[in-house]
């Protein structure tokens, strides 16, 4: 075998290895029940915001321009409140999904980095045809 | 169906007529083609490719065309056009025209589809007896490009998104629509406009760049397929060397331009996020450059063909991969800016698999076939080296496609895996030593001969550049003040090591100029090359390690306790007119202005350092939505430097997001020493004051003025003092309100009766216009992009150096 093989090989053998050892660094998705039971370590949730009147997304920025808080419901209905250390997203009311990647602490979802809100709105890098078309029919 | 007035029908129709045509001449162009690339008698062959020739000049020109029309359309505002409405509006700047063209799925393939056009004739007339098998490739991709603005239903399957599709088609239901002059309906009147975040100057010549990087790699691709179809293993290498460069030199620029908008106008803290939609484009420029690589190592000493067949089809093919990650939809949980799924995930899926499934197969088959050289190549040789650096690129590119496709590999086999909460660490701690790799390789291999190379002739020859690259590198170490420890101790100590890779890359490759090359600039093309990139990785290091968040919030009651760097601390709140703590500099928002046209707010934050060496303005705006949306969105306000870059966004603005005040004063009557509470804390009346006289008022003996002094307890547990005033001014009563901004607090001395006073307290965020804003400051980030336009000459140089030599030694 020549020696460029071996080095091939190695480097092969090495990045399966390293590849294989992240894939144990991998958060997985949950739902907020099992994101409770796995209090302390980092989860990633797909949920809603939660839009009722009783729970509204909290951010003044007069008061503390680093904290939001705001609440969701994830597929199987269950709500939580969520904390966030940053600013409010923008468009964030319009928001279909949010994916966020925190930690439980006790009843609350915190999430201590900027990029651990993601905000999926019908209007980001897509036209809203729904948006379009209620313009178009109203009388 | 009334009979609809005014609308441009004829641009729509003959839009529609010429895509078909440019499907059918690019189908009839890849048939003759491969008949003329498989004939045996000449004359057949040349008949064959006289008709090829003319239906792809035929496909060129109505892609080209359609083109055209869809700038006709929008551009003279035809909203009857669903494209035109969706993607564009009438207060446009000209130069966003374009944009609203490559907003859309339709109209970025159309763009990808005019590059294969012009690359194609290009090809035509230089690639000589490689022209059919490399254009009967091309043509058959450029029918599948053509499929996708089709707009067909089989049955239920969809072909293709059409971009004529007019807006009453589109809404079939609308009752607008039975008004047959609904044109003249003031809705149709204007579009809803091109999504504010592309409208920046970057959006208008990225898209395109990037498109031609992406069209640019079908030619090696196309040339591999050919030599394999062929089987002239060997014989398509020298002349694809300059496209191989093209397409490395286009696809890296195209990224950067990306990472360059990302830079501008977006807030995600950076150049790059990781984002799997950056991810799938910088992949298979990864695999390119490799291929570029192990080309060069083939044509100068027979070794490494296999691999060079396997990047160029591979670069290729991972394009195709990225479009359908892109388009597709599956994106959309971990990707900020992947498309939106346009129903044609079946056709993206198959448009792979149809060059994916035949090029392996036709690799696999022949892989036995492809000439190698048995004897083993000297660990002191150049090829060896350059070899190991291809791989390296393989691998990182590897990993990177693994994680950036989880999405996919979830769908496929089930799983939920996702990267946590920390992408660009995760990605970061590997691709470092994968920098420190390629820095090395491309600072010493150079400085190799090919075949073999004398000892104390390399060591004589890196000598210097080696110590002068340690000294360097070092003294950036210790004076630069690079610590970041935010990951520990390993990961600052491999950035130290990336540091000195980078450095020694753009010393030695600055060296190899003179020793190697004796100042011959013409065939410096590598190594002006290797500099831009080695100063790329020190762009990015530096830049990264020492990005500064300025507007730390000291006033943050949170900012404590062992958590402290972990809850927010970024934003900081400006009220307009206070001059605020920010650091080593004051922070004052001094202003707020609206543009002529009405749709973005431009503040004004003056920025002051402390030490008085400094003063500047910045100027962050936000944006209205366009799309019908309601809402704004952010812009940034740069202020460059050589040296550094301070970079400015509005997070919030009471002046454009708040809702009126409305809140009311509450009243309260209080003894000395008397408590009153508001929602967020308590006042305390703590002494009466006659005609007080203090920084703020000056009142003489001669007025009536009475100054309540009120403490005031936060619940976080912070103390304020306020002094509202109440004076009688012949006979008639005069308030002096006093404010507490951080508290929303407005409190005013409404009434003095006995010993009694009466306290009206207003709680409300609308006292005085505010921003809450991040500023962030990245050093040396001019590195980045010096490296890019060095790195792209680099390439360039090489190209004109191979199409000179090429046209000495006839083919």
């Amino acid at each position: 075998m020549k020696k460029i093989h071996i080095v091939a090989l190695v480097c092969i053998g090495v990045v399966i290895a390293v590849l294989i050892s992240m894939m144990g660094d991998l958060s997985t998705y949950e739902t907020l029940a099992s994101a409770k039971q796995k209090e302390g370590k980092t989860v990633t949730v797909i949920a809603k915001l939660d839009k009722s009147p009783q729970t509204p997304i909290e951010y003044n920025a007069a008061k503390n321009a680093n904290y939001t808080s705001f609440h969701v419901i994830d597929s199987l209905g269950n709500k939580a409140k969520v904390v966030y250390y940053f600013e409010k997203p923008f468009d964030m009311e319009k928001s279909e999904r949010i994916v966020l990647k925190g930690k439980m602490k006790g009843d609350v979802f915190e999430i201590t980095r900027k990029d651990g809100i993601l905000i999926k709105c019908p209007s980001k890098y897509k036209d809203d045809p729904k948006a379009a078309q209620n313009n178009l029919s109203q009388n | 169906m009334p009979p609809y007035i005014g609308e441009h029908l004829f641009p729509g129709q003959a839009g529609y007529f010429l895509i078909i045509v440019s499907l059918v001449a690019s189908l009839i162009a890849s048939v003759a083609y491969f008949k003329s690339a498989n004939s045996v008698l000449q004359s057949d062959a040349d008949s064959w490719k006289r008709m090829a020739r003319i239906a792809f000049v035929v496909d060129a020109v109505s892609v080209m065309a359609v083109f055209g029309l869809i700038y006709y359309i929008i551009s003279n505002h035809y909203f009857e056009y669903y494209y035109a409405y969706n993607h564009s509006d009438k207060s446009l700047n000209p130069g966003y025209l374009l944009s609203c063209i490559w907003e859309g799925q339709e109209g970025s393939f159309l763009l990808w589809a005019v590059w294969h056009g012009v690359l194609g004739m290009v090809l035509m007339r230089t690639a000589k007896k490689w022209e059919a098998p490399v254009l009967s490739v091309i043509s058959l991709v450029q029918a599948c490009l053509a499929t996708m603005i089709l707009g067909l239903y089989v049955f239920d399957f969809k072909i293709g998104t059409n971009p004529f599709l007019l807006t009453r088609q589109f809404f079939q239901d609308a009752p607008i629509f039975s008004d047959p002059n609904y044109l003249s309906n003031a809705r149709m009147q204007d579009g809803t406009g091109l999504n504010q975040l592309l409208q920046n100057y970057w959006m208008v010549i990225h898209p395109p760049v990037l498109f031609l990087g992406f069209a640019s790699t079908l030619v090696p691709f196309a040339y591999a397929v050919a030599g394999l179809w062929k089987k002239d293993f060997g014989g398509w290498t020298k002349g694809a060397v300059p496209w191989a460069l093209f397409s490395a030199a286009v696809l890296g620029l195209g990224i950067m331009m990306g990472a360059a908008w990302a830079y501008e106008s977006l807030t995600f803290g950076g150049f790059w996020a990781w984002d799997p939609v950056e991810n799938a484009s910088l992949v298979p420029w990864l695999i390119m450059v490799a291929g570029v690589h192990t080309l060069i190592i083939y044509n100068s000493t027979g070794h490494s063909l296999r691999a060079t067949y396997f990047f160029f089809l591979l670069s290729f093919i991972l394009i195709l991969y990225s479009t359908y990650l892109t388009r597709s939809g599956d994106l959309q949980d971990t990707s900020v800016h992947a498309f939106v799924t346009a129903g044609i995930n079946w056709q993206l899926r198959i448009f792979v698999l149809l060059f994916l499934l035949p090029s392996i197969f036709l690799f696999i088959r022949r892989y036995k076939q492809i000439p190698f050289i048995v004897k083993e190549e000297s660990s002191y040789s150049r090829e060896f080296w350059m070899f190991i650096g291809s791989l390296v690129l393989f691998l990182s590119a590897l990993f990177i496609i693994v994680f950036t496709s989880l999405p996919v590999i979830n769908k496929i086999i089930n799983t939920n895996f996702t990267i946590g909460e920390d992408a660009e660490f995760f990605y970061n701690r590997i691709q470092v030593f994968v920098a420190i790799l390629l820095g090395m390789l491309t600072a010493v291999t150079q400085y190799l001969k090919y075949k073999n190379t004398d000892k104390k002739y390399l060591i004589k020859k890196i000598g210097i550049p080696t110590l002068l690259a340690l000294v360097i590198s070092v003294c950036i170490s210790y004076f630069g003040n690079v610590h970041y420890d935010t990951y520990g101790i390993g990961f600052l100590a491999a950035i130290h090591l990336a540091l000195f890779a980078a450095v020694y890359s753009i010393v030695a490759n600055t060296g190899y100029i003179w020793a190697g090359l004796k100042g011959k600039l013409k065939a410096a093309g590598a190594s002006v090359g290797h500099i831009g990139f080695g100063m790329m990785l020190l762009g990015m290091l530096v830049s990264s390690a020492k990005k500064e968040v300025l507007s730390v919030n000291y006033m943050n009651p949170l900012n404590f306790g062992p958590e402290a760097k972990e809850k927010g601390v970024e934003n900081l709140t400006l009220y307009q007119g206070v001059k605020t703590d920010m650091g080593k500099y004051w922070a004052t928002y001094t202003k707020d202005t609206l543009d002529e046209k009405g749709k973005s707010t431009f503040f004004q934050i003056e920025m002051e350092r402390k030490d008085g060496k400094d003063k500047f303005y910045v100027h962050p705006h936000l944006i209205k939505n366009t799309k019908g949306q309601e809402g704004v969105s952010q812009n940034p306000g740069t202020k460059h430097y050589l040296h550094k870059d301070i970079f400015t966004y509005i997070n919030y603005a009471s002046s454009v997001m708040d809702d009126k005040d409305t809140a009311q004063f509450r009243s309260q009557l209080l003894d000395i020493g008397d408590t009153m509470y508001y929602s967020t804390g308590y006042i305390v009346l703590d002494k009466v004051t006659l005609n007080p006289q203090n920084e703020k008022y000056a009142f003489g003996n001669a007025d009536t003025a009475i100054a309540a002094e009120l403490k005031i307890r936060s619940a976080d547990g912070r103390n304020f003092l306020a002094m509202p005033v109440f004076q009688l001014q012949n006979n008639q009563p005069k308030y002096f309100i006093d404010t507490v901004f951080a508290q929303g607090l407005a409190v005013r001395l409404s009434r003095v009766s006995d010993r009694q006073l009466e306290i009206s307290v207003k709680e409300s965020s609308k006292l005085s216009p505010f921003v809450a804003l991040k500023i962030l400051q990245f050093p040396f980030i001019n590195l980045l992009w010096l490296g890019t336009i060095l790195m792209v000459t680099g390439f360039i140089m090489s190209i004109v150096r191979r199409v000179s030599l090429m046209k000495k030694i006839p083919a």
